[in-house]
């Protein structure tokens, strides 16, 4: 990656000024960013249109500005809007985690979990509902607790004179197994249907939330993205090694303390509020980085493309199968994995031809 | 360290001859430890204790031996392949793809029978993981590891989104598969070892035959060529090699990541960065801490087991977390 970078710090960069704040437009990624939210405005309008009941935009626009009838108000606005909206959030919350990951951990598999956190929060979860038998906002502060928790505990684990990358990621690899083996002990010693609903919320869903989920990720992504971009730089030079960071004055020990930190609260609330949806995280960053055709983390329209890969493929779970209520994400693992293996296959062709 | 090197190797085969004894005796049913090497010098006598030996724990070590083997193999070969140290055999699609080809087994055309698994898992493996390295590869090059990496993990994705599909729509299926999915070698007969060890053994000698070219290409990719390793056909013998490997070792046992992912970093701890060394002590410390863990599993939960995929995280995680604590690492 970092002789792609210097091959590329050619290309053309605009510089906005804005008082005193500079900010650096790559119009690669502008555009990018620009049609990869057209699409997800797109996917937003069938959402809230199409269904067993329809209701033409124009009408949509009327219930929300309070002008429709009740059923449109109920439909709209306590049915489909939330759900919406929720994808977008938790799918904009696991962009920007995973890329944060990605560069911490300089490896493309990188994710949340290299620190242990969805292995922590499924345990959490399982043993709420399995153990406990809680309800869904229980299961939901269970899994909150132990993904917190063991991220926690990796990072203690992992510190001795300064935390390393190399040896996180060890550490974090250690304690995953180990919890992951108490969810395999639980999930085989319950009752099988029991055992097939935690199954269900490991998958990752949207069925059946509401506002009350929307309202905390949307405070997260408000506190969290801004301090993201600022990280999104230094991240940049992290990515060069830890000593060559340092040479340029970024401290690598910090930066990323607090790259942990954001990020780990990102895939907190976001699952919390619809459970571990896989292969987001890790996609939306490496999809990006491909269109981008940019090193580094590119914090803004990584969170864009998850948020259209989430929608997307709630809607595709909602609309195409809607007998089945299938969690979204075994759809965001099709569509995910196979939009990446097209990119790979199409660089593939490019460099036979 | 050549010396300290061969010595610790020659330890390390003590340890997997005290576990495999230890294999023989405990258990629900214990024998003493005379009754065990007497049975092994004569067979035949069709006494409790030697059909216990014979037809119950004899197969479930000789299983585990080969399982592990298979798994520490591949693991380090896949590592140094990807250079990536959170590889692991799985990578390349092998668990992923038997997971799916088992679990079509299972919830289409209805087979319940885990001996009738071994082959949809074995098929599921080779499948995955061609398609797998296709994807990788760049055009008419070879793999790249990071490429090899992130088509990995896209068609796992994949396949575990069918997985999902149908265990979670069909409860008998995902009962059956919920068990399969943990790992475990009791119960498998004797005939899922003759089925899957031809394969393992293909696997494991193609393994040590890619030590020295591995070795070349550990520097990168320029330097491994200018020092006479041939890119294409060792990363194409390597994903051939972990496809046997782990998908026979899966097809047996059932998934087990651990052991492949973490066993090849304790070898390199121990060895340095030579995979001359780090192939055979992976290949021994591997079955080591699946049938230690293993008989462990037997114990702890009397009357009834824990299964060996369980068990395994619990035993090797500690060990693997106080070692990455204390040396100083050394990198892929």
């Amino acid at each position: 990656m970092t002789s792609m970078a210097a091959a590329r710090s050619a290309r053309p960069k605009r510089i906005f000024t804005l008082g005193s704040f500079h900010i650096r437009v790559e119009p690669r990624a502008l555009t990018v960013a620009l049609v990869l939210l057209v699409l997800t405005v797109v996917v937003l309008v069938i959402s809230l249109t199409t269904g067993d009941y329809p209701i033409s935009p124009i009408d949509v626009v009327r219930t929300l500005l309070g002008d429709g009838t009740a059923i449109q108000h109920f439909i709209v606005e306590t049915l489909r809007l939330p759900r919406a909206i929720l994808a977008m959030v938790v799918g904009a919350a696991l962009g920007i985690g995973g890329a944060i990951f990605q560069s911490v951990s300089r490896n493309p598999l990188g994710s949340p979990d290299i620190i242990g956190f969805d292995a922590g929060a499924a345990t959490g979860a399982v043993v709420v509902l399995l153990v406990l038998h809680g309800s869904q906002a229980a299961t939901s502060l269970g899994a909150l607790i132990g993904g917190v928790g063991t991220a926690l505990a990796v990072y203690l684990l992992a510190m001795k004179r300064g935390v390393q990358g190399y040896r996180l990621i060890l550490v974090g690899i250690g304690i995953a197994a180990m919890l992951t083996s108490v969810n395999s002990y639980l999930l085989t010693r319950a009752k099988v249907t029991e055992a097939q609903q935690a199954a269900v919320w490991l998958t990752g869903s949207l069925n059946g939330r509401g506002w009350e989920q929307v309202r905390p990720v949307c405070v997260a992504l408000v506190v969290l993205v801004p301090l993201a971009c600022m990280l999104g730089r230094s991240l940049r030079m992290l990515e060069l090694g830890d000593d060559t960071a340092g040479m340029l004055g970024v401290p690598a020990e910090g930066i990323r303390l607090a790259s942990i930190v954001v990020g780990v609260g990102l895939a907190a609330t976001a699952t919390a509020a619809a459970g571990p949806i896989g292969f987001v995280a890790l996609a939306a960053p490496q999809i990006t980085r491909r269109l981008t055709r940019a090193p580094g983390p590119n914090v803004l329209v990584s969170a864009i493309c998850g948020a259209l890969l989430l929608s997307a493929s709630d809607l595709v779970a909602q609309r195409v199968l809607p007998s089945t209520q299938l969690p979204v994400g075994i759809v965001t693992g099709v569509i995910g994995g196979i939009y990446l293996a097209w990119l790979l296959s199409r660089e593939w062709r490019k460099r036979l031809g | 360290m050549r010396g300290r090197r061969s010595v610790g190797l020659v330890a390390v085969v003590v340890l997997l001859a005290v576990v495999c004894i230890l294999s023989l005796t405990v258990g629900s049913k214990p024998i003493p430890l005379h009754v065990v090497l007497d049975e092994l010098w004569h067979r035949g006598d069709q006494s409790d204790d030697g059909i216990v030996i014979w037809s119950l724990r004899m197969p479930r070590t000789a299983l585990g031996i080969a399982v592990g083997i298979s798994l520490g193999l591949a693991g380090a070969l896949m590592q140094s392949l990807t250079r990536n140290p959170l590889a692991d055999p799985g990578l390349l699609g092998v668990n992923a793809g038997a997971a799916a080809a088992v679990v079509a087994a299972i919830g289409i055309l209805g087979l319940t029978s885990p001996s009738a698994y071994i082959w949809f898992a074995l098929l599921g493996a080779a499948i995955a993981s061609v398609t797998v390295y296709l994807l990788g590869s760049r055009g008419n090059s070879a793999a790249t590891p990071v490429r090899l990496a992130l088509a990995g993990a896209a068609i796992s994705a994949v396949l575990g989104a069918f997985v999902s599909a149908i265990v979670l729509t069909d409860q008998q299926a995902f009962d059956s598969f919920r068990f399969w999915s943990v790992g475990a070698l009791a119960g498998q007969p004797a005939s899922v070892l003759w089925g899957t060890g031809p394969f393992m053994a293909v696997g494991a000698v193609l393994a040590l035959a890619l030590a020295r070219p591995l070795n070349a290409l550990a520097l990168g990719d320029d330097a491994g060529r200018a020092l006479g390793a041939r890119l294409g056909r060792t990363r194409a013998v390597s994903v051939i090699s972990v496809t046997l490997l782990c998908g026979a070792a899966t097809a047996a046992a059932g998934p087990i990541g651990f052991v492949g992912l973490t066993v090849p970093h304790i070898a390199r701890a121990i060895t340095g960065p030579d995979q001359r060394w780090i192939f055979p002590y992976s290949a021994l410390l591997a079955p080591i801490l699946l049938l230690g863990s293993d008989v462990l599993g037997r114990v702890v939960a009397r009357p009834g087991e824990l299964e060996v995929g369980i068990v395994t995280a619990f035993v090797g995680a500690p060990v693997f977390i106080g070692l990455v604590r204390r040396r100083r690492l050394v990198q892929i």
